[in-house]
């Protein structure tokens, strides 16, 4: 239960208040909300603070930007979709050139016979290890800062 | 060249559309032209700053031309690009970072009407406008992203409840319920500031 009833009760009689305060009532609504007004003082009282807040709101409006913004603006967006595909591309280029540059610099180390075996496996090891290290880490920060319930807590 | 919109001024909406997912980026840079304004006031009530809200939305946009083979001619653009709009802010204000800097910069996006606000009819309102005006955009910045979509639509767009609740795709009584709790954040800021 609350102040204005029950849950249905209080449902109904926010979504009465709301109609009422945006014009959007039917006379039968209007009727029904008139008399929950007159036997419930909680919801007069809650009526009245609505109405305050919207009044308030009422001569509020959103500031429009210049007029000369909108000249560039289509502009804008079609250079954000050059870029998009220019930044696919390099992307592409760049995984596909490092791939074959790190398979290349291994293929010469397991075939370099003049550095021990037991270095060149070190350095391949070493190498693969940094690689799942680094992923790790930004796998982990990626997920713990869509879910870490502390994230607003500023210290 | 892709920016030569003004052909198409004539053209109806769903032309442009069938156009557009054609890759007739002429036809879908109308549809910008036409959608542009609303698109850029959705994002600014939604992150409440103006550099962020010109970014956001051409972005929004961008992506929208990148998918347009997605479009159906048949229904209305801009329900459509509003879906992909509203995930891009509500990603952008779910970092953290900017957030917090919307928090502190929470301000300018807001303006009020010369002749109205704390009229003589509610001589119980006692705040100035401009002290009303900055405990609203505050008390906004600080409302769950969908509170605050619905109260933006609502009260600075003017949208009608089933307006809203098709852009949205919900329930026109969840558009109630989220613009009643939206609009009780309101009054109790208003209230604390007594």
């Amino acid at each position: 239960m609350t102040e204005l009833g029950n849950e249905h009760g209080l449902e109904r009689a926010a979504e009465l208040m709301m109609r009422k305060l945006d014009g959007e009532l039917t006379a039968e609504e209007h009727a029904e909300f008139e008399n929950r007004l007159a036997e419930q003082p909680e919801l007069r009282a809650e009526w009245q603070r609505l109405s305050r807040a919207r009044e308030v709101t009422m001569g509020m409006k959103l500031r429009n930007p210049p007029e000369e913004v909108w000249d560039g603006y289509w502009t804008s967006v079609y250079s954000r979709l050059e870029r998009g595909i220019g930044w696919l591309l390099v992307s592409v280029g760049a995984i596909i050139v490092g791939g074959w540059a790190v398979w290349q610099w291994i293929t010469a180390l397991v075939q370099d016979t003049e550095m021990p075996a037991a270095v060149r496996y070190s350095m391949i090891a070493l190498f693969v290890g940094l690689v799942i290290l680094l992923v790790n880490v930004a796998r982990h920060r990626l997920s713990v800062s869509k879910t870490d319930p502390y994230k607003d807590i500023e210290r | 060249m892709a920016r030569a919109v003004g052909r198409y001024e004539d053209a109806s909406e769903s032309e442009l559309m069938r156009l557009a997912a054609t890759g007739d980026s002429a036809a879908f840079g109308e549809l910008v032209r036409r959608n542009m304004h609303r698109g850029y006031r959705a994002a600014l009530g939604l992150v409440g700053s103006h550099d962020d809200a010109m970014d956001l939305s051409q972005d929004a946009f961008a992506r929208a031309l990148n998918h347009a083979a997605r479009m159906d001619p048949d229904r209305p653009f801009y329900p459509w690009f509003y879906q992909i709009l509203r995930r891009l802010c509500f990603n952008f204000l779910r970092d953290r970072a900017n957030r917090k800097r919307l928090l502190d910069e929470a301000g300018g996006w807001i303006g009020t009407d010369p002749i109205v606000g704390g009229s003589p009819e509610h001589p119980d309102v006692r705040l100035s406008r401009e002290d009303a005006r900055r405990i609203v955009v505050r008390a906004v910045a600080r409302l769950p992203e969908v509170q605050r979509e619905v109260l933006v639509l609502r009260e600075f767009e003017g949208l009608k409840y089933a307006e809203i609740a098709d852009l949205l795709e919900i329930p026109a009584g969840t558009v109630m319920s989220r613009l009643y709790a939206a609009r009780r954040g309101l009054a109790e800021a208003l209230e604390e500031h007594d």
